[in-house]
C-alpha cells in the first residue's frame, strides 16, 4: 500500500467546524486549534473552506525566518516554530500564501498545523482529517482517491510569479493541472460578484 | 383551529411562579459555558481507560471512544472502526464529553423553597414527597390527573420502563414523550404506507442511488455524518434534488435545489407525480402486483400540473418539470426526509406524498433504491417502539388493540383491563394541564418550555401545576418549575441500547459513575414504583434484566427484538429489526421482494391534496417564520448551551432575512430586530442573507425566555399525528433598540443576548 496522504475537498465542506473543535482536542496543542475555517462570505453564499498547512516542500515561511525556528521533519512536515528560538517576528504569517501561521500574542510564538504530528508519526491520522463529517478533509491513500472521487488530487500552485509545490492535495476538476492564482490589488471595498450563484430571491423569478 | 389565539400577543414579560427570580436561579444552576475539561487543557498523560460507545446527541448515534481518568471523562478519541461513522463526528459529537464535570450538574436531589430556590434534600425525602403527592393527587381527581412527560433520548430500556411504569405503577392514561415533537409524522405516514415505522433501507444504500431527493432536511447541521453518503453518491454519478425555503450547505452543491415555500411541499411531489405520468416514468408492473390504491392517487395529481403545483410549492413551474425529469427515468432513487415536511399540520400528508415517489417508481426494497426518515433524537428511532407513547404499547403495539393489551398485560403480570387506554398526546397534554385537568406531572428527558410550540402559553401551564417533579442531570428552563428535582443520570453514566437512525440496535457502554448523589433515571424510577406498592413488578438490577423483558415484550410486534442479546449486538457491531429469532441475522433492509406489512402483504397508495398552513402570511403579520436546528447546539440547548466550543460557535439565535425583504424593512445586518406573531415574539440580531426565501425569515430554536423562536410558533397540530408545526406562521418583523430587561442582562447561555 502506498503512502498516506493529506486531501482537501473544499467544494465538501458544509462548514460545521469539527475540524476546529476537534484540532483544538490534540494533545501537543490542547485548547488550540490551528486549522483555519475560512467563511467565504456568509451573506451571499454558505460557503466555507477549511485551511491546514500545506507543508510546501520548500516552505517561505522557513525561508524567511529570521531566527531559523520552522523546521521541517524527513518526512515533509513543517513544524510549528521552535519555542526557544521564536521571535514572534510574525515574517512567516504575512509571507505564508495560504495565510496558515498565526502569531498567538500570548505565547509570544507562531504556532500553526503540523499535521497532527504526534499522531501521523504513529501511523494514526489527523484529527481534523478523521473527525471531518463531510470528506472535505481526508487523509488516506492516492488510489484510494483516485477511486472513489471524480476529481482529481493536485498538488502545484502558482502565486503570481511563485510556483510551490505542497505535501497536501486538493482536489480540482479534471481539466486543472496546477492552481494558478493571479495577484489582486486589494480594495478598500470587494468588488461585487459577477453573479450571484446562491441568491435565492434570483432563482424564484422565473426565466 | 386549534391554537388560533386572539391578536393580542403577550408581554415578553414572564410572570413565573417560580421560588426566586430566573436571574438568582442562573446564578446558582447555569446554564453556564464552560470551557475547561477536567484537569485543564494542559492535564495530558495516561487514560485508565478508554470506553467505545456512541455520542448522545441526535439518531445517527455515532460511534466514539470516551476518554477516561480518576472517574472523569476526560476527553475523547474517534471510533474509526465503527461501521456507521468510521471515526467522523460533527462538532457536537467531538465536544460531548465537557457535559460531564460540569459545574451545572445536579448531584442531590432538592425542593423547591420559596424565595430561596432549591435546597439539597436526601433521597428518603425526595421519593417520599413524590410518592405522596402522586397518592394525593390520583385520589382527588383520579389516575389520569397524574401524568408523566418522557423523552426520545432515553435508551430502549428506559424508555420500555417509562411506559411500563406509566401503566402499571401511575395507572395513567397520560404518558407522551418528545418524540411527539420529532418523529410522529414520518411515523404515522410510514405505517400508512408500509405497515412499519422504520427508515427502509441501511444508509449503505444511499451511495448507489443514481439520484436522491432531500426534502426538508437541513443534512449538514442536523445529521451531519450523512453528508459523506450524499457526497459518495454524486461521485457515484448520482444526482441530487433538495427542497429547502434555505440554501442550507448541502443544497450549494446540489443539482438541483428547488427553494420551496414552507408547507408547499406537497405542490413538488404531486406536480412532480403529474409529470412523470405524464412521461410515462410509472412502473406499472409493480405496482399491480405490490400495491393497492394508485388509481386514486393518479386521479388525484391529475389537477397537479407544473403551473398549478408551483402556485401551491411557491417556486417556477419548470423546477418541478425538472425534479420529474431528474427522478423519474433514473434505475435507482433515495427519498430521504426530516423536520422541515414533517413539522406541519399537513406533516403525515406531506411524507406520504413523498414516499409516494419511491412507490411509484417501484424503487425501494432493493439495493440502492429507497427510503429513510432522518430521525432527529438520540433515539429517535428506539424512543417510539417500546411504549412510551400515549397510544401505544412495546413492540410499536396498540394500547387499544385487544390482543395487543392482552399479550403485554401477560408480560407485565397485570390483569388487561388494569392497563390505562389512550391517553394525550405532548401538546394536548400541556393544554390540559393549561386547562386544570391535570393537576401532577413527572418529566424526564423532555425541556416542554423551550421546545413546544407557543412558549407563553406552556410557561402558563406548568405556573398551574399543583405538583411537579423533574427528572434531570442539569436544571433545566422547565425544572424551575419543579417542587421536586431528581438528579439523574447523562448517557456516559449507565449502559443501554439505543436504535440509530438506520433501526439498528447499538449499545451505549458505561464509562463513570454518576456523581455525588445523582442515580440513574431507571433506579430512580423503580425506587418510586417500589413505593407506590409495585416493587415486584419493577424489581430490576440492571439495564440487561430490562432489556431481557423488552426483547419478550417486543416479541411478535412489528419492532420485533427478541433474536437481539447484548452480546450479539456488541458482535455484529448493531442489529437491525426486526430479528425475530436468536439466529436471526437482522433486517438491514425492509421490504425487499415487494413484500410490505400490512396483513394484504401490499403497500398503499394514499391520496393526498395540499392544504394551507394553519395560519397563513396576512396584511398584519406578512412573513413566513420557520424554525430549526444550528450545527452546534441540540434540541432545547439545555446540554449544548452549557458546552463552551459550541456556545462559542453560534451563541444567540440571530434572524436570517433576505437583503430585499431587509432593506424594505429598513434592516441592515446586526439590527435588533423584534420578530412578532400573534403569540409572543424575540428581540435577536438580523443576520442578513440571500440564501433563503424573500417572503421567509429563519430563528433556531435551542435558546429560552426572549430568545426563544417558539414564543412566535403556533399550537397547531396534524390531526393524525399530532406533531405541533414548527415550520410555519405568520410573524412580522421591525428593527428595534437592544432590549434591557433582566433576561435580556443574561449570558447568552441562559437567554440573555448582545
Amino acid at each position: 500500500m502506498s503512502a498516506m496522504a493529506f486531501f482537501i475537498d473544499y467544494s465538501r465542506c458544509i462548514g460545521c467546524q469539527s475540524c476546529v473543535q476537534a484540532c483544538a482536542e490534540c494533545d501537543s496543542h490542547r485548547g488550540a486549534s490551528m486549522i483555519h475555517l475560512e467563511v467565504i462570505e456568509r451573506r451571499d453564499s454558505v460557503q466555507t473552506a477549511p485551511q491546514v498547512c500545506m507543508h510546501c516542500e520548500d516552505p517561505i515561511c522557513a525561508r524567511v525566518c529570521p531566527a531559523d525556528a520552522i523546521k521541517k521533519t524527513p518526512d515533509g512536515v513543517v513544524q510549528s516554530s521552535l519555542k526557544p528560538r521564536c521571535i514572534g517576528c510574525s515574517n512567516c504569517v504575512v509571507s505564508c500564501p495560504f495565510g496558515v501561521p498565526k502569531y498567538r500574542a500570548e505565547i509570544d510564538q507562531m504556532m500553526k498545523c503540523d499535521m497532527c504530528y504526534d499522531r501521523t508519526s504513529v501511523g494514526k491520522k489527523p484529527m481534523c482529517a478523521t473527525v471531518c463529517p463531510s470528506g472535505a478533509l481526508t487523509f488516506t491513500t492516492m488510489e484510494e482517491v483516485q477511486r472513489t472521487r471524480r476529481g482529481i488530487a493536485i498538488n502545484s500552485w502558482k502565486f503570481g510569479g511563485e510556483e510551490v509545490k505542497t505535501k497536501v492535495y486538493v482536489m480540482v476538476p479534471r481539466s486543472i493541472e496546477r492552481v494558478d492564482l493571479e495577484l489582486v490589488q486589494i480594495a478598500p471595498t470587494p468588488a461585487p460578484l459577477a453573479e450571484d450563484p446562491y441568491d435565492v430571491a434570483l432563482m424564484l423569478e422565473a426565466k | 383551529m386549534e391554537g388560533h389565539q386572539p391578536a393580542n400577543a403577550r408581554d415578553e414579560v414572564i410572570v413565573a411562579k417560580l421560588p426566586i427570580e430566573i436571574p438568582e436561579l442562573v446564578k446558582d444552576f447555569g446554564p453556564h459555558a464552560h470551557h475547561v475539561p477536567p484537569g485543564g487543557w494542559e492535564h495530558t498523560g495516561e487514560d485508565d481507560k478508554r470506553v467505545k460507545t456512541h455520542c448522545c446527541f441526535c439518531g445517527q448515534q455515532c460511534g466514539i471512544e470516551l476518554r477516561v481518568r480518576n472517574n472523569k471523562v476526560v476527553g475523547f478519541e474517534p471510533w474509526e472502526d465503527f461501521p456507521f461513522n468510521k471515526g467522523k463526528l460533527c462538532p457536537k459529537g467531538v465536544k460531548r464529553y465537557m457535559q460531564d464535570e460540569h459545574p451545572d450538574r445536579l448531584k442531590a436531589p432538592m425542593m423547591r423553597v420559596e424565595g430561596k430556590g432549591f435546597e439539597p434534600i436526601t433521597w428518603e425525602q425526595a421519593l417520599e414527597k413524590v410518592v405522596s403527592e402522586i397518592r394525593r393527587i390520583q385520589q382527588a381527581y383520579g389516575n389520569d390527573a397524574f401524568a408523566f412527560l418522557t423523552g426520545a433520548s432515553l435508551t430502549n430500556e428506559k424508555a420500555y420502563l417509562m411506559g411500563k411504569f406509566a401503566r402499571v405503577a401511575l395507572r395513567t392514561a397520560n404518558i407522551d414523550y418528545n418524540g411527539r415533537l420529532c418523529m410522529v409524522s414520518a411515523g404515522a405516514a410510514s405505517r400508512k404506507a408500509f405497515g412499519v415505522d422504520r427508515s427502509a433501507n441501511p444508509w449503505s444504500d444511499i451511495p448507489k442511488a443514481k439520484v436522491v431527493l432531500v426534502a426538508g432536511a437541513n443534512v449538514a447541521e442536523c445529521a451531519p455524518i450523512t453528508t459523506d453518503y450524499l457526497w459518495q453518491m454524486r461521485e457515484n454519478g448520482g444526482k441530487l434534488i433538495v427542497l429547502d425555503p434555505r440554501m442550507t450547505p448541502i443544497a450549494r452543491n446540489a443539482d438541483l435545489f428547488i427553494p420551496v415555500r414552507s408547507g408547499g411541499d406537497i405542490g413538488v411531489f404531486n406536480g412532480m407525480l403529474h409529470v412523470m405520468i405524464e412521461r410515462g416514468w410509472i412502473d406499472y408492473h409493480f405496482i399491480a402486483k405490490h400495491t393497492t390504491g394508485w388509481e386514486q392517487v393518479a386521479e388525484t395529481v391529475k389537477q397537479y400540473t407544473p403551473e398549478f403545483s408551483a402556485r401551491i410549492a411557491g417556486v417556477p413551474a419548470e423546477m418541478i418539470v425538472t425534479a420529474a425529469e431528474m427522478w423519474g427515468p433514473a434505475p435507482t432513487s433515495f427519498v430521504l426526509h426530516a423536520r422541515g415536511i414533517e413539522h406541519h399540520s399537513k406533516g403525515v400528508d406531506n411524507c406520504i406524498a413523498a414516499i409516494t415517489l419511491a412507490l411509484a417508481t417501484g424503487r425501494i426494497g432493493r439495493e440502492g433504491c429507497g427510503y429513510a426518515m432522518i430521525t432527529g433524537q438520540g433515539n429517535g428511532q428506539g424512543g417510539r417502539e417500546q411504549g412510551q407513547k400515549c397510544d401505544q404499547l412495546p413492540g410499536s403495539r396498540s394500547i387499544e388493540n385487544a390482543e395487543h393489551r392482552k399479550y403485554i398485560a401477560g408480560v407485565w403480570a397485570v390483569p388487561e383491563e388494569s392497563i390505562p387506554r389512550k391517553g394525550l398526546s405532548a401538546v394536548k397534554l400541556l393544554e390540559a394541564i393549561h386547562e386544570g385537568k391535570i393537576k401532577g406531572l413527572i418529566s424526564i428527558c423532555f425541556n416542554p418550555t423551550v421546545s413546544l410550540p407557543d412558549a407563553n402559553y406552556i410557561r402558563e401551564a406548568f405556573e398551574g401545576l399543583e405538583f411537579y417533579a423533574n427528572i434531570d442531570f442539569f436544571l433545566s428552563e422547565t425544572a424551575r418549575y419543579a417542587d421536586v428535582v431528581l438528579a439523574g443520570s447523562l448517557m456516559e453514566e449507565d449502559e443501554g441500547t439505543t436504535t440509530n437512525v438506520e433501526g439498528k440496535v447499538i449499545l451505549h457502554r458505561k464509562a463513570v459513575d454518576p456523581p455525588g448523589d445523582a442515580r440513574v433515571d431507571w433506579r430512580i424510577i423503580c425506587d418510586i414504583a417500589a413505593r407506590l406498592g409495585y416493587g415486584d413488578k419493577f424489581a430490576y438490577n440492571s439495564p440487561r434484566e430490562i432489556f431481557e423483558e423488552l426483547r419478550v415484550a417486543s416479541k411478535g410486534g412489528i419492532s420485533d427484538y427478541y433474536g437481539m442479546t447484548w452480546e450479539k449486538i456488541t458482535e455484529q457491531n448493531g442489529i437491525y429489526w426486526p430479528c425475530p429469532e436468536l439466529d436471526h441475522p437482522g433486517t438491514p433492509r425492509l421490504y425487499e421482494g415487494g413484500k410490505f406489512a400490512h396483513p394484504d402483504g401490499k403497500a398503499h397508495f394514499v391520496p393526498v391534496e395540499w392544504r394551507p398552513s394553519a395560519e397563513m402570511p396576512d396584511d398584519e403579520y406578512p412573513i413566513i417564520l420557520t424554525t430549526g436546528r444550528v450545527v452546534s447546539h441540540f434540541l432545547s440547548g439545555t446540554q449544548t448551551r452549557r458546552i463552551g466550543g459550541l456556545l462559542d460557535q453560534y451563541p444567540q439565535p440571530n434572524c436570517e432575512i433576505h437583503p430585499r425583504l431587509a432593506e424594505k424593512l429598513g434592516i441592515v445586518d446586526g439590527d435588533f430586530v423584534k420578530v412578532e406573531s400573534r403569540r409572543g415574539h424575540v428581540i435577536v440580531r438580523a443576520q442578513l442573507v440571500k440564501t433563503i426565501r424573500p417572503d421567509t425569515v429563519f430563528v433556531p430554536y435551542h435558546w429560552p425566555l426572549g430568545r426563544s423562536a417558539n414564543n412566535m410558533t403556533i399550537r397547531a397540530i396534524d390531526p393524525e399525528s399530532n406533531i405541533p408545526e414548527y415550520k410555519i406562521c405568520a410573524v412580522r418583523v421591525s428593527k428595534t433598540e437592544a432590549p434591557t430587561d433582566d433576561i435580556s442582562l443574561l449570558e447568552v447561555e441562559a437567554g440573555g443576548v448582545r
